[in-house]
């Protein structure tokens, strides 16, 4: 049993409204200018949501009860805090270098909203559907250090610079084991169109029918992902009993806040990376032969499935966050070039094998 | 051509000062730190004191006996109680005044759970400029409840002043007994807790096996005590060693361990904790009867001479040197803070590591800064 109006048709009505009404340039600009508002509205209440929980999650991992005076359940203690920053003058030091310190939150903050273009979030609900979706990611998320570094930079503080050159030899090195552990289901599905991956997955996700390679991929890509949204274990570069707060020590207001709502970002695009890749995006949760269980499973609408296993990757990593302690700076660099790396290496050499010997389902 | 220069520039690198402090989240109090790094590494280092000197000791010596020992509650304010009961015990020193027996057991009792609140404290704080936030909560969760009887029977929760010449305050209350036994049954419960979650857990021992290494000649010569310096093998328990109000009479064990390092220091702290609650377990079923405080005169008067008296606090040894002219006050007063010698050791054990190390080493010296100035 699937829904009776798809995602598809909605986009379909409007598309076949707007030009109907005016000429095919200005539908296609209108269009461009729904999809960016939509995103928007998304991204943003997505990490309303994210900061909730993480509060939530935190407080109830610390026994406290987190935000519960603003609203029902504090519900919205997250927008009295974001007003709070609109409303704070966003000052800089006399010694800043003014371009790029103002120019930096808003760097990382397009990135991490660029990367989320190819993701399909239901069936029909995708903002571009291009043949290397996945290498878009990786490639865009990967300019979001450079903003990092620019704020570093630019600071003019030495808190900052540390923090900044942290995180740039960091995200360097783990985006390696990331995007190697991400090849791994490529390899085995044969495309980087992101709605190929999921179609792939329509006979079970890639975590299961992957073998253990594609979980130690799945693995992989978790820690990898943690360390590249520069979350604790790994948050190096903001690091608050020794740097205070890092690369965005300087920042205040606004520009503050968009470096925090970058970070709950650049977390929604990993999750909803792995939960394409390794999760089955969209596809609902099957037991082959158990009809009954597949057909109560159909009847979830896929962007619940989606969602819920983002939200369920994103629990994940508030989980690694309020547990352990952080890594120092030479054991980060020698968990990725001296485990992480090579094994990546070796899994996708062993799932080449596989796919070369035609061992996988 | 010929002109070519076929060198490749030479990698420089360029050392540069960072101020640690006064304001930073894991000095834990003012403490400026000047550290020259030579990128993440530390070059050298050097502590700068005097944010929080109030003047203890002279403000001391214009009070009166009885009334001194309320300022040195301030000093390491995680040790309240046994600061106060070393001053307690250099003046019944001089006064040469029998404590009840009473008083005595209270005195431990007070004095033990005092190192069980500043160890726990110690514990989530460590963990915490360890980057892991969580534990801090749990040691405020038992640390809460230990203050709560400080509260009830004492009426303060950080600088209790219940420790007086000549005894205690007031009298326990009569559901101490039964409320420190149930709690203590808790705190044993959420020990093993603390050792599931931080002990056993792979990068926080990485972050600590091997890092800040004392050695013991240096931990001698620098003056270290307490449990800075017996994880490097020092056996130095004034408990022990210089016995006060009945300690010899108890079994306990003094924990010393060899490996020298930030780990050991975390080992050490955390088997005291549990002899602490074994030195209480031995009292609480039978504390004397009798009085609580011996009686003293108004206004109190040291014969002529010297007086000294060293007590093990949480975190090393405390001594306090009393003058007497023979008047009311004391002529000179001089307190020997454990925390000031401990700091020695924060340079030569930090330099030629990492920033994260420096935190690391700073958090099992367990500094506590108004100790430091006085």
């Amino acid at each position: 049993m699937t829904l009776t109006i798809q995602f598809s048709d909605i986009t379909k009505w409007i598309h076949e409204t707007l030009n109907a009404s005016m000429s095919p340039g200005w539908a296609l600009f209108s269009e461009f200018v729904l999809a960016g508002v939509a995103m928007i509205l998304l991204v943003v209440v997505l990490a309303v949501l994210f900061v909730y929980m993480e509060r939530k999650v935190a407080g109830f991992m610390q026994l406290r009860l987190g935000p519960h005076r603003v609203g029902p359940w504090g519900t919205m203690q997250v927008f009295a805090d974001v007003f709070k920053l609109l409303l704070k003058e966003s000052f800089a030091p006399f010694t800043v270098d003014k371009f790029l310190f103002n120019f930096a939150p808003i760097l990382v903050l397009a990135v991490a909203f660029m990367a989320m273009a190819p993701i399909s979030f239901a069936p029909g609900l995708q903002l571009w559907d291009m043949n290397i979706g996945i290498l878009y990611v990786t490639a865009v998320s990967s300019i979001g250090v450079i903003g990092i570094l620019m704020a570093g930079w630019s600071s003019n503080n030495k808190y900052s610079l540390l923090g900044a050159m942290r995180s740039g030899a960091q995200i360097v090195s783990y985006e390696l084991s990331a995007g190697l552990s991400l090849v791994a289901v490529i390899a085995m599905c044969g495309s980087l169109s992101i709605s190929d991956i999921i179609a792939s997955q329509a006979d079970g996700w890639w975590i299961f029918k992957g073998h253990l390679p594609i979980m130690f991929a799945f693995v992989v890509y978790v820690i990898a992902g943690t360390a590249e949204t520069n979350r604790a274990p790994f948050d190096l570069a903001e690091a608050e009993s020794e740097l205070t707060a890092g690369y965005h020590t300087e920042f205040s207001g606004m520009q503050f806040g968009m470096f925090y709502l970058t970070e709950y970002i650049n977390m929604a695009v990993i999750s909803m990376v792995a939960t394409t890749v390794f999760l089955g995006g969209w596809l609902p949760f099957h037991i082959y032969g158990f009809d009954a269980f597949n057909n109560v499973m159909n009847f979830i609408p896929s962007w619940i499935w989606f969602f819920g296993k983002t939200f369920f990757i994103i629990f994940l990593m508030m989980w690694f966050r309020w547990t352990f302690p952080r890594l120092r700076i030479d054991q980060l660099l020698k968990l990725e070039w001296k485990y992480l790396l090579p094994l990546s290496i070796i899994n996708v050499v062993i799932v080449a094998f596989l796919v070369v010997m035609g061992w996988h389902f | 051509m010929e002109n070519l220069n076929t060198e490749l520039p030479k990698e420089m690198t360029e050392e540069f000062v960072v101020n640690i402090g006064p304001q930073h989240p894991s000095t834990h109090g003012v403490l400026r730190l000047q550290a020259t790094l030579d990128g993440e590494t530390i070059k050298d280092l050097l502590p700068h004191l005097g944010y929080i000197h109030r003047g203890i000791e002279k403000m001391c010596e214009s009070l009166g006996y009885k009334q001194f020992i309320y300022l040195t509650s301030r000093m390491d304010y995680l040790s309240a109680h046994i600061n106060n009961q070393a001053c307690s015990l250099a003046i019944e020193k001089g006064l040469q005044v029998e404590v009840p027996a009473r008083a005595k057991a209270i005195r431990i009792l007070m004095a033990e759970l005092q190192r069980l609140t500043s160890h726990e404290l110690w514990w989530g704080s460590c963990a915490m400029d360890l980057g892991a936030v969580t534990p801090f909560f749990l040691a405020f969760r038992d640390r809460e409840r230990i203050l709560e009887i400080f509260e009830e029977n004492t009426g303060n929760r950080l600088t209790m002043n219940y420790i007086t010449p000549g005894g205690v305050m007031t009298d326990i209350n009569s559901d101490f007994v039964t409320r420190l036994k149930t709690l203590l049954v808790k705190i044993k419960e959420h020990l093993k807790e603390y050792e599931t979650l931080i002990t056993g857990n792979i990068i926080f021992q990485r972050r600590l096996k091997g890092v800040g290494v004392l050695p013991k000649e240096l931990a001698i010569s620098l003056g270290c005590t307490g449990p800075t310096a017996r994880a490097s093998g020092l056996s130095c328990d004034v408990r022990k060693y210089y016995p006060y109000d009945g300690y010899e009479k108890l079994d306990f064990k003094e924990i010393v361990a060899d490996g020298c390092d930030s780990w050991s220091r975390y080992v050490v702290r955390m088997e005291e904790m549990r002899q602490s609650i074994h030195i209480i377990e031995q009292i609480i079923d039978n504390i004397p009867e009798g009085e609580y405080r011996a009686k003293l005169k108004g206004i109190v008067k040291l014969p002529v001479g010297e007086y000294y008296q060293r007590v093990e606090t949480a975190r090393g040894e405390l001594g306090v040197y009393i003058v007497s002219d023979g008047g009311n006050k004391p002529y000179r007063l001089k307190l020997r803070a454990p925390n000031f010698s401990n700091l020695g050791a924060l340079k030569p054990i930090t330099v030629g590591s990492k920033i994260g190390d420096l935190m690391a080493s700073m958090a099992t010296i367990d500094l506590v800064i108004p100790d430091i100035d006085r």
